[in-house]
């Protein structure tokens, strides 16, 4: 602390409490200061070595994940899957960094070998879940999904997982919850990006029960037949196919059912851009870019983006009478 | 042989520094999404060197050394070069020549708005850059027309910033040089040069 240590007590000068900066501003100062010098350096760096030099971007330790041994799914696209490559080096994980390319490099060591998912709220039978149990929860089906990010982007990532309806079911949720709370995990020493405070952590997600138990809504714990690599997600995700990206909440600590519509990170970072439902929806425009296309990663020319990102058949009837203009 | 005396080697070497972002392209690694990764490259760096030339005003004045004046031209179109390479690769390359939607965005997209604006304000500039064109312009009229990059940096400043998602560190480091750029045009600079060779 600043006092100097070499005063007896008695010594000290007294300051009104009112003049005393509180520790947690104090020490939340001198944390941003750090954080702003070692950002500082970064930028030097990379714009005098990195912007110029650096050829070719480290691809993730990704030896030491597991197969998974899964069934086809009827849910699953026949389009051709991303690349492995561009699936595991293109991700938004800003716990990891703000660049796409960070977290390949800074969460390729995260591979959780211990995690609790508490599954508590509105629920008759609370349970949790350790790494294990969470993998053999139910038969894991391969899921070949479109994935379509807010920023103009899309993917087809075959992921591994389960209904989270089969969660659902095992907490029976009670009357009066009309929602599903997701939070991340929030650990300062195995997520570097923790300090820069882009957005409120931990990253806090939500969708309305009737979404939450819709069959397509998966709870993801793997990739191209293996556990799912610390970019993107480990050791499990929400997938939400026919919403932004964003709603794909990652490495998921706690499943929560409550009465009231739970609070979306980037929708308390931004209302006016990012809202609570964020469906595909190529006719309601981001203020800042138009959602009308998109470009499929490893395609040259945009292609149009579909409402719902084309699985309106199996959720459109969500949202029969609802003004997706309003309710975007 | 007589005219390899003439070529002032020092724009040689700053032509090939100024390239060199260029080059390097040739040897990156565009990672999953190779259009937006160009789109960034080019406008990080035509920023980068369009602050350069706002440097060199205030390095005379710190430095004593007036020459460097002769060398901003060249920065400047080399700014204005990877700008208009990066409006090139949105244009032609992202929206595929979609003019409807170009001119939509241009409207509708505050972001895009400043960016377009700042372009258009540097294309007189560009054009009017040459030793003729100040002669025939006369020095005043054309000083004063060439002002206009101040407004034309802002607005691109204006630019980067809206366009970042959450994340506004680097769009404000830059802002931040730009400040301390335009600054130092309204304060009067010590010549540093001339202080120290007193000194000793």
């Amino acid at each position: 602390m600043v006092m100097n240590k070499h005063y007896p007590s008695s010594d000290l000068p007294t300051l009104p409490a009112s003049e005393v900066t509180p520790e947690s501003i104090y020490t939340n100062w001198q944390a941003d200061r750090r954080q702003f010098l070692a950002r500082s350096t970064q930028l030097a760096v990379g714009v005098g070595l990195g912007g110029l030099i650096t050829p070719r971007s480290s691809h993730a330790a990704l030896d030491n994940l597991q197969p998974l041994t899964t069934t086809k799914s009827p849910w699953s696209t026949d389009e051709k899957p991303t690349d492995y490559d561009k699936v595991t080096t293109y991700n938004n994980f800003y716990e990891f960094g703000t660049d796409k390319s960070d977290p390949q490099k800074t969460a390729k060591n995260f591979n959780p070998t211990s995690w609790t998912l508490a599954i508590d709220g509105m629920v008759e039978k609370p349970f949790t879940l350790d790494l294990d149990q969470i993998r053999k929860f139910a038969p894991l089906e391969e899921r070949i999904y479109r994935m379509r990010c807010v920023e103009g982007w899309s993917m087809v990532i075959p992921w591994v997982g389960f209904s989270l309806a089969k969660l659902i079911d095992r907490a029976k949720p009670m009357g009066s919850a009309k929602y599903v709370a997701f939070t991340s995990l929030a650990d300062a020493k195995q997520m570097p990006a923790l300090g820069d405070k882009v957005l409120q952590w931990p990253y806090v997600e939500g969708l309305r029960l009737d979404e939450a138990k819709n069959p397509l809504t998966l709870m993801a714990v793997g990739l191209y037949g293996k556990t799912l690599p610390g970019q993107n997600g480990a050791p499990l995700r929400l997938v939400v196919p026919w919403k932004y990206g964003f709603k794909g909440i990652k490495s998921i600590v706690r499943i929560s059912f409550t009465d009231a519509e739970p609070p979306s990170s980037w929708n308390r970072y931004a209302a006016r851009e990012y809202g609570f439902y964020s469906n595909v929806n190529p006719t309601v425009d981001h203020p800042r870019w138009s959602q009308a296309t998109e470009r499929r990663i490893g395609e040259f020319s945009r292609r149009k983006t579909l409402m719902f990102n084309g699985y309106g058949d199996q959720v459109a009837s969500l949202y029969t009478g609802m003004d997706l203009a309003k309710y975007f | 042989m007589a005219w390899i005396k003439t070529i002032n080697y020092r724009k040689v070497i700053l032509f090939l520094v100024l390239l060199l972002p260029f080059l390097a392209l040739f040897f990156k690694d565009f990672g999953a999404n190779p259009i937006e990764y160009l789109i960034r490259y080019t406008g990080d760096w035509g920023y980068r060197i369009l602050l350069l030339t706002l440097a060199v005003t205030p390095l005379r004045r710190l430095t004593g050394w007036h020459k460097l004046a002769q060398y901003r031209r060249m920065i400047g179109l080399f700014g204005f070069a990877y700008i208009a390479l990066h409006l090139f690769i949105y244009i032609a390359v992202d929206q595929g020549f979609a003019w409807d939607e170009i001119v939509k965005a241009i409207i509708k997209r505050p972001f895009i708005t400043f960016g377009m604006a700042g372009f258009v304000i540097m294309i007189p500039l560009a054009i009017t850059s040459w030793n003729r064109m100040i002669k025939w312009m006369g020095g005043r009229n054309w000083q004063r027309l060439h002002r206009a990059v101040y407004v034309a940096i802002f607005a691109g400043a204006v630019h980067y910033y809206m366009m970042a998602k959450a994340d506004k560190f680097e769009p404000l480091v830059y802002g931040g040089i730009l400040a301390v750029l335009l600054l130092m045009r309204l304060v009067p600079l010590p010549n540093l040069v001339d202080k120290f060779k007193r000194k000793a």
